[in-house]
């Protein structure tokens, strides 16, 4: 009886404390989002209100067997599973020499931070300066280092070089951020316990493997489950730095909602997209969980 | 050995600066760098003529112009990102605790349904949100892209918030609360102070997530009276400019603001347990 | 977090929203939005507020000196001008249409199918005089067209003109007067290569951007293709003269005539190729005479001319790149916005700010004053505007540009032939124009 009570009262005060965050986010998108989700199942094409043709799952059917989506999906698929790999595990790097009792470790972490400090579209428009086929600073650094006969095009010409030099920015600029969770994550790891597999004769490879990894587990989840979302709604740095081309090559799923839903007005089928990209991200952030766990069990 | 270690990890830290500062020091150099000096071939690394006419534009620009935007811009930037940094945080301290730490029916549906908040793309979200911001007169104001901003940001402090407490030993706040402590006082007395790397990471990303958002900011703002710093920086492009240094001066100012505060803040990313918390 | 836990909840939440939404079809209830105010004429006084784009043609000091003078004249019509980049005013247009926020708008001419079909901006025929219609430019009048009724009132005008590099023409012994056709620029551009002076003599913006399909419209139009048929039920670009268009641009790229970092060009770069002398021809809109020519921003200034549209097999069409000055639909001050428009398309507001964009007035084109701020931009501008031609006028032209786009570039990559890249995008759009 006293455990059923007690129970009910922690339950109470969970409430309590998630009502604020619930006001602040439900408050601001349950009716957009809500209202997204029904026009999902009709065909709107005008920003007005008024009577719209009910049509069912079409736009889902639409969207499944149209050849622009896959397409699309195929780029974001690849995006993503680049662009998150490469930054967790320069991330990782990145956050133990953060850690690492270096000197002017002040100024380091500012350097650390400088590119995650840097708006996105100044970003994306700097790679493209960077990357400028006329004039661009990579051709310069390649040609006078002999790396490279002549300038060449990076965005223009092969749609797969461009969308690697789209993960190259984004993998510059959002590394820091990764760091920089995972430096937090690894300040609750106690010191003791690397201390102690030290002292059992374990090398710093073997206490990272045995010690730092399993313990960062729960960070690194999240940061990585975040990356996923945030590298599968993909939009502002194509947006800047390629508008999809060439060729369609860089059209990311977000990027083809953009058009879908803006450019075209076919807002039912943009909340469509919309909701498949909101499965296709549960599906990958659970196969990330997935293989974290397994990577958990193979190690300890 | 140990000494072996801390060389390595100044090698490591020097390669990484390199790595980072490259395009960087590229982006520098190209805003102080004069025209045909940019488009030179074989290009010269530090340029012939170096100027300061972009940076002395976006200081001294007549008042209605570009310029004068870009620095109201700053200060919209600052006020939202303060704002939401404040808002988010908070409530994401409270909800993230109780979604680590109590257990209550629906917690999972409860932290997934935020989630998926953050996971719909923002575009399809924007004609309503439009709609509701012009019902409530909160187009073209601070508070308007505060209110949007902590919905975006909110789902995310949670999440991080709950994993940072979630990895936290239990047994410290047992002991806090064996003392005498509610809960809630453990929370504040106890959790935080060990939290508080995970709490200014959290702040530093709800931070740069207003500082760098684009799109809700361009479609909802209109004028100098909340234009942020993205939209500001994209209108550089406007007007026939070509001249990329004027952008490429407009990301140098927009990244100092983050980096002092990543500065300021850095020294909180230390501490918690290794501290010594667990002997407290 | 389970694996369970993931799934089933979006399973359910799927399902719920499936229900909800079957729920309010059987209702029959407003889907669009909710509560948006619709729009009236209004007392014809009041405040209004505008909105504007950055770019190109008037700039925003012009228009705020216009609005000045407007409410000199009119001092019971407060108006409030906001400037948005070119990239963003389509959809801040869309995403305010139905909160009603602008009165005016200025829209590209690729749009009034879509907002006029739309309601996003209001049908204005009825308020346009007759004698508009005489004494504004051919070219021009149908910017704000569909349809046989008017959305709004042409205002910044523009097409793409042929600019060259008169030094280089010179040293290869190229006369000007033979680039009046495409077949001369070809042969211009191969004893430009042949004689060393520049590596590729052409560049064109062919990113995957609209200004890629307005290059494609203008080479098009000279080769004699169009876009719809007649009935603009199916497409026509994949045959005839869209096609030989674009076989011409691959040809020029194969040759080694053309630029291939057009591909990831657009006007902007395409200006900058060209001051830095480093193309000798180029197709681009009004405002690179004078940029081009400007000594702080160019190492040609003084040495580019500029000529009408080379001719193809079937004429020397411009594309149309106009833009107009709309009342939106939501508007609750039409009538003070109607006002606002006129006076600023009025001939003597745009012959005084001819500096910045050409009127959109046949007469003007013979006024001594617009005359002597581009003496010879003028001439090639009255030529070349008294015949345009115009993107496909349909609501959903947007989409079938996005997919022209990407189809034009698989060709121009090498990546389709020019016939399956066309009959591919001719496929794509067949639904969107029913």
């Amino acid at each position: 009886m006293t455990g059923f009570l007690r129970r009910g009262r922690v339950a109470l005060l969970a409430y309590a404390l998630l009502v604020p965050a619930a006001l602040v986010v439900f408050g601001v998108v349950l009716y957009p989002a809500g209202r997204a989700l029904v026009i999902s199942f009709f065909d709107v094409d005008s920003p007005f209100p008024g009577a719209y043709p009910f049509v069912g799952l079409k736009n889902y059917a639409d969207i499944l067997t149209g050849a622009r989506f896959w397409t699309a999906a195929q780029h974001t698929l690849y995006f993503t599973l680049a662009s998150t790999t490469l930054e967790v595990v320069l991330g990782l790097g990145l956050a133990h020499l953060l850690a690492a009792p270096i000197r002017l470790r002040w100024l380091f972490r500012g350097i650390v931070i400088l590119p995650w400090a840097l708006p996105t579209i100044v970003n994306g428009a700097m790679w493209r300066w960077i990357l400028n086929a006329e004039y661009g600073a990579l051709n310069a650094l390649l040609t006078q280092l002999h790396v490279q006969g002549d300038y060449r095009s990076w965005l223009g010409s092969d749609p797969f070089v461009a969308l690697n030099m789209v993960v190259v920015a984004d993998v510059w600029k959002n590394t820091s951020l990764v760091a920089f969770f995972l430096l937090a994550g690894l300040q609750t790891i106690p010191g003791d316990l690397l201390e102690a597999a030290r002292i059992d004769g374990a090398g710093p490879v073997r206490a990272f493997l045995r010690v730092t990894l399993p313990m960062l587990r729960p960070t690194l989840a999240a940061v990585l489950v975040l990356r996923i979302i945030e590298a599968f709604k993909v939009f502002d740095i194509i947006y800047v730095m390629t508008g999809g081309g060439p060729a369609g090559g860089t059209q990311t799923v977000t990027f083809l909602t953009y058009l879908q839903a803006f450019s075209a007005e076919r807002f039912s089928y943009g909340a469509a997209l919309a909701y498949v990209t909101v499965v296709a991200i549960l599906l990958l952030a659970l196969i990330y969980l997935r293989l974290l766990r397994q990577q958990e069990l193979s190690v300890s | 050995m140990k000494k072996n270690r801390h060389v390595g990890a100044h090698i490591g830290a020097l390669v990484a600066s390199i790595l980072i500062l490259a395009p960087f020091a590229w982006l520098v150099i190209t805003s102080i760098a004069g025209q045909t000096d940019l488009l030179a071939r074989p290009l010269r690394w530090w340029p012939e003529h170096v100027t300061l006419s972009r940076y002395r534009e976006i200081f001294s620009g007549a008042a209605g112009g570009v310029a004068a935007q870009f620095r109201s811009a700053m200060v919209n930037s600052l006020v939202v990102a303060a704002g939401t940094v404040l808002i988010s945080v908070s409530v994401g301290i409270f909800g993230g605790y109780a979604l680590a730490r109590l257990r209550f029916p629906l917690r999972r549906v409860t932290l997934l349904s935020f989630l998926v908040t953050y996971m719909l793309p923002p575009i399809v979200l924007i004609i309503p949100l439009y709609l509701l911001m012009a019902r409530f007169g909160l187009l073209d104001t601070k508070l308007g892209l505060v209110i949007v901003y902590c919905s975006l940001a909110t789902p995310f402090a949670l999440w991080t918030m709950n994993n940072f407490f979630g990895s936290l030993p239990v047994e410290l706040e047992e002991a806090a609360r064996v003392d005498g402590c509610s809960r809630l006082g453990a929370l504040i007395r106890i959790i935080l102070p060990l939290a508080r790397p995970g709490i200014v990471a959290t702040v530093l990303f709800v931070f740069l997530l207003c500082w760098d958002e684009f799109l809700y900011a361009l479609i909802f703002t209109s004028t100098s009276d909340a234009k942020t710093i993205p939209v500001a920086i994209a209108e550089f492009t406007g007007r026939n400019a070509v001249d990329f240094g004027l952008i490429a001066a407009g990301g140098v100012l927009a990244a100092v603001p983050p980096v002092l505060l990543a500065v300021v803040l850095q020294r909180h990313l230390l501490s918690g347990l290794t501290a010594g918390a667990l002997k407290a | 977090m389970s694996a369970n836990g993931m799934g089933g909840v979006s399973r359910r939440g799927l399902l719920a929203g499936g229900i909800g939404a079957a729920a309010l079809a059987a209702a029959g209830c407003d889907v669009g939005g909710g509560g948006a105010d619709s729009g009236g004429a209004g007392t014809g006084e009041g405040k209004i507020t505008a909105l504007f784009m950055q770019q190109a043609g008037y700039s925003e000091d012009d228009i705020r000196g216009m609005t000045a003078d407007f409410a000199k004249a009119y001092p019971k019509i407060t108006v409030e001008p906001t400037f948005v980049a070119y990239e963003a005013l389509h959809d801040k247009i869309v995403a305010a249409a139905p909160a009603g926020t602008y009165d005016v708008v200025l829209i590209d001419v690729i749009w009034p199918a879509e907002f006029g079909s739309k309601k996003i901006v209001t049908d204005v025929t009825a308020q346009f005089p007759a004698a508009w219609k005489t004494d504004m430019l051919g070219g021009a009048l149908t910017t704000a067209e569909y349809q046989n009724k008017f959305y709004g009132v042409p205002w910044i005008l523009d097409t793409k003109y042929l600019f060259h590099n008169t030094e280089m023409l010179g040293k290869a012994g190229v006369d000007a007067a033979s680039l009046s056709t495409w077949d001369g620029v070809l042969a211009a551009a191969t004893k430009i290569k042949n004689a060393g002076l520049v590596k590729y003599p052409l560049i064109w913006s062919w990113k995957q951007a609209e200004a890629l399909i307005c290059d494609y419209t203008q080479l098009l139009g000279a080769f004699g293709g169009k876009f719809l048929s007649d009935d603009f039920q199916s497409t026509a670009f994949a045959t005839g003269g869209g096609l030989d268009a674009l076989k011409w641009m691959k040809k020029t790229l194969d040759d080694g005539l053309t630029n291939p970092n057009s591909m990831e060009s657009l006007e902007e770069d395409v200006r900058k190729t060209f001051s830095e002398g480093g193309a000798a021809m180029a197709l681009n809109w009004t405002y690179m005479f004078n940029a081009a020519n400007d000594p702080a921003q160019s190492k040609v200034a003084g040495k580019v001319d500029v000529l009408p549209t080379p001719a193809g097999s079937a004429g020397a069409p411009g594309v149309n790149g106009s833009m107009a000055l709309c009342v939106t639909g939501g508007s609750k001050n039409q009538k003070a916005a109607w006002t606002y428009i006129s006076y600023l398309t009025g001939a003597d507001v745009q012959n005084k700010y001819a500096k910045s964009s050409l009127p959109c007035w046949a007469k003007s084109y013979d006024d001594p004053a617009v005359l002597s701020v581009a003496p010879k931009m003028v001439p090639a501008a009255k030529k070349e505007l008294a015949n345009l031609i115009s993107r496909p006028e349909v609501p959903r032209y947007n989409e079938i540009s996005q997919i022209l786009q990407a189809e034009v570039q698989n060709a121009l990559l090498g990546r389709k032939t020019p016939e399956k890249a066309l009959a591919d995008a001719a496929d794509q759009a067949k639904s969107l124009l029913s």
